[in-house]
């Protein structure tokens, strides 16, 4: 388990976190370049043109071209950053990024904004929930999704540090609980066990690893000892903890802003039937489109929150019993 | 191997001539492809390799090298016989197009640690967005090297063309040299029925680009376009409309849009041959 501070300092957005971590690896590596989807703000590389003016490029609502000039400046032996609302950098660019970034395995980092159900108001189509599934399957690609702003500063200055390939970077809108601090260590395709307990093991990624610590406390009310896992590396997945953690508990969690088929929640079961198959519950998206409202009422609605998170967990304890 | 650039137009033909008969040969060897638009592109291949761009058949990486990115990556096998012919690697393994464990994969694959291919291609309407972002690296670095795109006329009906088009003359990029291959010929036949793409001139130069026009058959025009296109890139990126035969060397095939995809058996191939090396 790891030891570190895990109590709540504050809230902020996850996308204010890769902004800092964008400027931060500018400041630290001068290859960094960053191109600008029309967001610049809204996905926080405004941090980034405002300290490097000569490395940021605007390039309008042109999300394939962009993607295609990311590769020719990688090509160029610069480590280029997009970033644009993930429904956009992961799927309307797909083929782009598998052809001209991924077969090229290509020093391209792509930032996926607004992640998740908790954009809230503005609905179905600008909610990235299918994203991770998406990236997934692409040869080369490494993901990120990071657990808060702290975590996300790092994940980025991480994605240039050690990766040279693509790797997507998945944050959030709204502000969201802030946890970790900004010395703990990000190694990618290393999971973090915030808290260990035998009973079940929660494995989340993103804004839900907070909620699955929050799970945690009420299970423990109730005398269960929960794992909580944060899984920030989606890929490549962290197998020897799952694996683990399947062997320590036998029974398993996953909770995602995300569909569960072809998220964390699939990438974690193929993990587990290929080695250790143990009863499995399963937070995310099931399968349908997202809608408007407010964050928080979404987040209950879809039953992303805590005590979903614990609900799911005594049921797949009953489970591990029964067999 | 020391690289001289050749300037003799009837010696750049002659070479175009070697191009195409290596292009039937590999194309045969490996009974599938693309021969058409490899036949067709051969003049403006000899012009661009042994004349035009600068770069290092013994040093493939020398980083101050102008870049070529082949968008049309079904035309291969003219950048794989051009760069063999160039001294990229021996003649004989054009020979292993498309076979299994080849370094000559059916589009160019960069993975495969062929020397001279800058990148995997052949998923058409990317590469002039790759092409955008090399010459904007090239412009921060401060270096003159240039890019050249290598496109379809049927490519362009792609909409990430005229985006990466819209960028190239937004940040005056002007170290492109766009090449279109204009044979008027796509797979389900003319551009003009297929999707018309007239105006063409018109199109690009509404995008804010210098148009140069020429014969990309005859190596004389080809010269000619390329020092144009110098002269005019001041602020702008140049795409150069080059008008050309698909299938061009070979009377069967010029200008038939059937031999898009197809390749010639064995007696076929012998009797290109013999037409190819009536020529010269
Ligand atoms: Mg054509």
């Amino acid at each position: 388990m790891i030891q570190t501070d895990l109590t709540l300092k504050g809230h902020r957005p996850t996308r204010t976190g890769f902004g800092e971590g964008l400027r931060d690896i500018g400041s630290m590596d001068p290859r960094v370049v960053a191109i600008g989807a029309d967001i610049t703000n809204s996905v926080g590389m405004n941090f980034f043109r405002d300290a490097f003016p000569d490395r940021f490029f605007s390039f309008g609502i042109a999300e394939q071209n962009i993607m295609g000039v990311a590769a020719g400046l990688a090509l160029g032996g610069k480590v280029p950053f997009m970033a644009t609302y993930g429904v956009f950098s992961a799927m309307r660019t797909l083929d782009q990024i598998r052809v001209s970034v991924c077969y090229n395995n290509l020093n391209v980092k792509i930032g996926g904004a607004h992640a998740g159900i908790s954009v809230g108001p503005d609905g179905a189509t600008h909610q990235a929930l299918e994203d991770i599934a998406v990236m997934r399957v692409l040869p080369n690609m490494t993901i990120l999704s990071p657990c808060d702003a702290a975590q996300a500063r790092n994940a980025v200055i991480a994605a240039v540090q050690q990766v040279n390939g693509p790797v997507y970077i998945r944050f959030g809108r709204e502000s969201v609980p802030e946890f970790t601090t900004p010395d703990l260590e990000f190694k990618v395709g290393r999971a973090q066990l915030f808290r260990a307990g035998a009973d079940v093991a929660i494995i989340a990624t993103g804004h839900l690893v907070w909620e699955a610590l929050e799970a945690a406390e009420i299970l423990a009310e109730q005398g269960v000892q929960a794992s909580v896992v944060n899984m920030h590396t989606i890929k490549p997945l962290d197998e020897q903890m799952i694996i683990e953690m399947a062997g320590y508990t036998g029974a398993i969690v996953t909770a995602e802003e995300h569909q569960i088929i072809g998220g964390l929640g699939g990438a974690v079961a193929e993990c587990l039937v290929r080695n250790n198959p143990v009863p499995m519950a399963f937070i995310g998206m099931p399968d349908l489109f997202g809608e408007s409202g407010q964050p928080d009422e979404l987040m209950d609605k879809y039953k992303m929150k805590s005590r979903h998170i614990a609900g799911a967990a005594m049921e797949v304890i009953r489970r591990k019993k029964s067999i | 191997m020391v690289y001289k650039k050749i300037t003799d137009t009837d010696l750049l033909s002659k070479m175009a001539r070697d191009i195409r008969i290596r292009v039937v040969e590999s194309l045969s060897a490996a009974g599938s492809g693309h021969l058409g638009g490899s036949l067709g592109l051969a003049d403006i291949f000899a012009v661009l390799y042994f004349n035009e761009i600068n770069h290092r058949p013994s040093e493939p990486e020398w980083p101050l090298r102008d870049r070529l990115i082949l968008s049309i990556g079904h035309v291969a096998p003219v950048l794989y016989a051009t760069l063999a012919k160039s001294g990229y690697f021996q003649e004989e393994e054009l020979l292993t197009l498309r076979k299994l464990g080849s370094r000559l994969q059916g589009h160019p694959a960069r993975d495969r640690g062929l020397p001279g291919i800058e990148v995997s291609s052949g998923s058409l309407g990317q590469g002039l967005s790759v092409s955008v972002g090399l010459a904007l690296s090239a412009k921060i670095d401060g270096q003159s090297w240039k890019v050249y795109s290598i496109h379809g006329d049927g490519e362009l009906q792609e909409g990430s063309i005229w985006e990466a088009a819209m960028s190239a003359a937004h940040h005056k990029l002007n170290n492109i040299r766009m090449i279109v291959d204009r044979n008027g010929l796509q797979i389900d036949g003319s551009t003009d029925r297929v999707m018309n793409l007239e105006p063409l001139r018109g199109k690009f130069e509404s995008f804010g680009w210098q148009v140069v026009e020429c014969d990309g058959n005859i190596t004389e025009a080809l010269l000619r376009a390329f020092r144009e296109a110098d002269r005019v890139a001041v602020t702008s990126p140049v795409v150069i409309l080059a008008k050309t035969l698909m299938g061009k060397g070979i009377p069967e095939i010029e200008g038939n849009y059937k031999w898009h995809g197809a390749v010639p058996d064995a007696a076929q191939r012998d009797e290109f041959i013999r037409q190819l090396q009536g020529l010269s």
